[in-house]
């Protein structure tokens, strides 16, 4: 930071020098191109986003940025200073911080440990003070209003404590600049609202944020300027207030696809049997309680709701990784509850919640992962056939466009829209007669989200029946109809053509009419 | 559950981990195994009067002394995350070359080339040399812990076995006696030796910047070097410590039974990871405490003191070990309540 006399005023002086600037950065992995002449430059005191669709080089300008790697060519300057040694990691951190989606705390060990990691208060013979440290950290949490107990274990705190505890051991650094890395990927609604609220308070103390986000409108809500990279590139920088919405996606894409491209045409046929039929359906754990819904073939239906609303077990229920009481009737037939095997067998596809944890097994390649739900479709007796999986594999990579140089690479070494692509194919491997699927876009760029809406309503059209338990708009804007639950029972339901406001609202549980 | 955990005041949350509002549940957990450590001593005070006289409780601290010294080396290496199979054979081997080199022609094996003041010096050094090239091979080239550390386990103990003909090394120098049989102030050097290695762990574990690294690089490696932690510099510290400590093991066990037999530590790899997954350690590393690690070795050993007290048949005590271990495992996953990973 910038020492006490350049920082006249409010700290968002015109003449101050960006908090940081980088320019011309290249940076080579081998043949690939991670970053071709790229700059960027954040001026003190405001928000300021990068967006780009995955592999566009946002990930290596943060670890640039952080100084975790060195650039090829060109330079990084704060406050006007040029950047310190990358193994000077104390100058960094009282630079800049970077709050990962990747935790980089330490889940066994308390949050007052992990604020003062290898900065430890000392007492006489070089002994930790523990009541010191608690009470420094308990100071800190204060100071910057997270309200989190320091003696907590620090694996237990949810994703938004955990980003507030990050950012705070990044403050306690000196740092006033931060970058957020998709700080909104796992966080519901209202959690998001919160971060929101936080991150404007910081930026009246002095804090400035680069903030990156594959969701649009968050930029439009929280950020002052924004930055598009676009194949290793830097495209365009301007005012978010100055950027339409379709400009800004232009951007990213480098065609005018526009975001808002479903057609409200498709129909219904009220007379299709049944893909889905759930009665009386309630959770053991009281995650949810009766819930009652029929899904037709060819029919989409949303289940929305905020986080802990209990629309990811419901849609966990159905497809077997939970037992509840109550019926579940997949395409006519009755799967043994909480058996996945079964509900497969009856004809339902899966995409499930989280891909790392859930959707596939990272070190296994495309056509293993593609295959896995398969394997009676892969030679008899239990044995493979590989000349049989590669086929099928080579079907999937071909429709569902997977990016991948050979269906050998294990999944791991794929951008994470790919991932998900693999993921997808798996659930449509056996062409499932009824489709579900629990955020199916989080985390993956513009491009490969709306290619994977396209899938599911073609599924649909081919004649399944499909479930999208999601509180992403975009993803429940396919759906023919959404359901929408609140506090563990389906709330209300809205047709095709909802205004987004009357759709959070539901999902918050506020009645706009009354 | 986000909405629910924030809402929380910091009071209430405060409430649930703190017991009597002093001491917080994990600690507690460390102390997990205390009230089966005193059963155990009821149950045996109950089976026979001999097992409370402070001859009997001294014994089981003399044999358990050099068991317990691998279990704080394997515990410090477990915590980040690595694991070391090889720790049983180098107490083997350490103290093998030391009595191939310093025992006299004529006896056994016997090279007599160094005189006997040398023996202990060369028992640690051949114990760091093994933790050299265990983290070498691990941390410097970056192959598999597991493997390296289980090829290791094998080199070593053939090598004992070809340096000594498959023999025990007798006529050992007195320097190489004295830890394993002399006693000060009453009570045995090997104890002293352990009790203090193991205080001395429990306060460097917890409460120095190095201990608590320790945990960070368990936990969460990438977490620790952004940190600043130089995770490569506390890697090969702990593998070359453990190492040494092993060799010391040796070299008291090696006092005790006054040789080194070919096979010494064959087997011993076992009861020590079962004593420290009882104790509290995970084999994921970033977890456990030296004190938990303490308690389940203690624990092992009391109730073999019990069962042999209690009169069971010498060959029936292995199954019966075995069965400790899981008994223990059960016992502990019951009172931990957390899936044991």
């Amino acid at each position: 930071m910038p020492d006490a006399s350049a920082r006249a005023g409010d700290g968002r002086s015109p003449q101050e020098p960006p908090v940081v600037e980088a320019t011309g950065v290249t940076k080579k992995y081998g043949p690939t191109v991670a970053l071709d002449g790229a700059g960027l430059t954040v001026a003190a005191g405001e928000t300021h986003a990068l967006v780009g669709r995955n592999g566009a080089g946002k990930s290596t300008l943060v670890s640039i940025l952080t100084g975790l790697q060195a650039p090829d060519e060109g330079a990084v300057s704060f406050a006007g200073r040029p950047a310190p040694r990358l193994a000077d990691r104390d100058a960094w951190r009282q630079r800049v911080a970077c709050v990962y989606q990747k935790s980089t705390i330490i889940p066994g060990l308390t949050v007052a440990e992990n604020l003062f990691l290898n900065r430890y208060d000392r007492g006489r013979a070089g002994l930790i003070k523990w009541p010191a440290l608690r009470r420094r950290a308990a100071e800190l949490l204060a100071a910057w209003s997270v309200a989190v107990d320091p003696q907590t274990p620090a694996g237990d705190l949810s994703v938004e404590q955990r980003q507030f505890v990050e950012i705070a051991r990044a403050l306690s650094f000196g740092a006033r600049f931060i970058i957020l890395d998709e700080p909104t990927a796992q966080l519901d609604g209202a959690a998001i609202g919160r971060l929101f609220g936080r991150i404007r308070d910081l930026q009246a103390q002095g804090v400035t944020f680069l903030f990156i986000s594959h969701h649009l409108q968050e930029i439009y809500e929280i950020c002052d300027q924004v930055t598009v990279f676009r194949d290793a590139r830097h495209i365009v920088t301007a005012p978010v207030a100055d950027l339409p919405r379709a400009e800004l996606v232009a951007a990213m894409t480098g065609d005018a696809a526009a975001a808002d491209r479903r057609d409200g045409t498709r129909t219904v046929d009220a007379a299709a049997p049944a893909a889905l039929t759930v009665s009386a359906l309630t959770s053991a754990d009281g995650a949810y309680e009766g819930v009652d819904f029929r899904i037709g073939a060819g029919e989409i239906v949303g289940l929305a709701g905020a986080t802990g609303s209990g629309r990811t077990e419901v849609a966990e229920t159905v497809v077997g990784l939970r037992s509840a009481s109550g019926d579940v009737e997949i395409a006519g037939r009755r799967p043994r509850p909480g058996s996945v095997p079964d509900a497969l067998a009856a004809g339902a596809g899966f995409v499930p919640q989280d891909r790392h944890y859930q959707g596939y097994v990272p070190e296994m390649s495309v056509a293993d992962n593609g295959t896995l739900s398969v394997p009676a479709r892969l030679g008899r007796h239990g044995f493979i056939n590989t000349q049989r999986r590669d086929a099928i594999a080579a079907g999937m990579i071909e429709n569902l466009e997977i990016k991948t140089p050979s269906p050998y690479l294990a999944v791991s070494g794929l951008s994470g829209g790919n991932q998900q692509k693999v993921v997808m194919a798996r659930a449509l491997a056996d062409d499932p007669r009824l489709l579900v699927l629990i955020n199916p876009t989080a985390g993956i760029d513009v491009r490969s989200k709306e290619f994977l809406l396209d899938k599911v309503e073609q599924t649909a059209r081919s004649g399944a029946g499909v479930l999208i338990a999601s509180d992403e708009l975009d993803d429940l804007r396919v759906c023919d109809r959404v359901l929408v639950m609140f506090q563990c029972r389906v709330t209300t339901e809205i047709a095709r053509g909802w205004q987004d406001h009357e759709l959070v609202a539901a999902m918050e549980g506020m009645d706009l009419n009354a | 559950m986000p909405d629910t955990a924030l809402a929380e005041t910091p009071a209430a949350a405060a409430d649930k981990r703190l017991i009597g509002g002093r001491i917080p549940l994990a600690r507690l957990r460390d102390l997990a195994l205390v009230p089966a450590i005193l059963i155990i001593a009821v149950v045996g005070q109950i089976v026979s009067p001999v097992f409370l006289q402070p001859d009997n409780l001294l014994n089981v601290l003399q044999t358990m002394s050099e068991t317990a010294l691998l279990v704080l080396a394997e515990t410090m290496i477990l915590i980040v995350k690595k694991m070391d199979l090889s720790l049983e054979s180098t107490m083997g081997l350490a103290p093998g070359v030391a009595a191939w080199l310093v025992v006299p022609v004529g006896a056994g094996h016997g090279l007599g080339l160094l005189p006997g003041g040398w023996a202990i010096p060369v028992t640690l050094a051949v114990g760091a040399l093994v933790g050299v090239i265990n983290a070498m091979l691990i941390i410097r080239f970056g192959l598999n812990g597991f493997i390296v550390t289980l090829g290791m386990l094998i080199v070593l103990r053939g090598a004992l076995t070809g340096i000594s003909g498959g023999q025990t090394f007798f006529h050992l120098p007195p320097s190489m006696l004295y830890l394993g049989t002399t006693e000060w102030f009453g009570v045995p050097a090997s104890i002293w030796i352990c009790l203090t290695l193991f205080a001395v762990a429990i306060v460097v574990l917890g409460w120095t910047s190095f201990g608590r690294s320790l945990y960070a690089i368990g936990g969460n490696v990438d977490a620790a070097k952004a940190a600043g932690v130089r995770t490569d510099r506390v890697l090969w510290i702990v593998i070359v410590t453990g190492s040494v400590l092993a060799a010391l093991a040796g070299l008291l066990l090696s006092g005790r039974l006054a040789s080194v037999a070919s096979a010494q530590g064959n087997g011993y790899i076992f009861t020590v990871f079962a004593a420290a997954v009882i104790g509290g350690i995970s084999l994921n590393g970033g977890k456990g405490t030296m004190f938990g690690a303490f308690t389940g070795i203690l624990l092992l050993f009391m109730i073999q003191n019990v069962l042999t007290l209690a009169g069971i048949p010498a060959q029936w005590i292995g199954a019966l070990n075995g069965l400790i271990i899981l008994a223990a495992l059960i016992v502990s996953r019951i009172t931990g309540g957390k899936v044991q990973d």
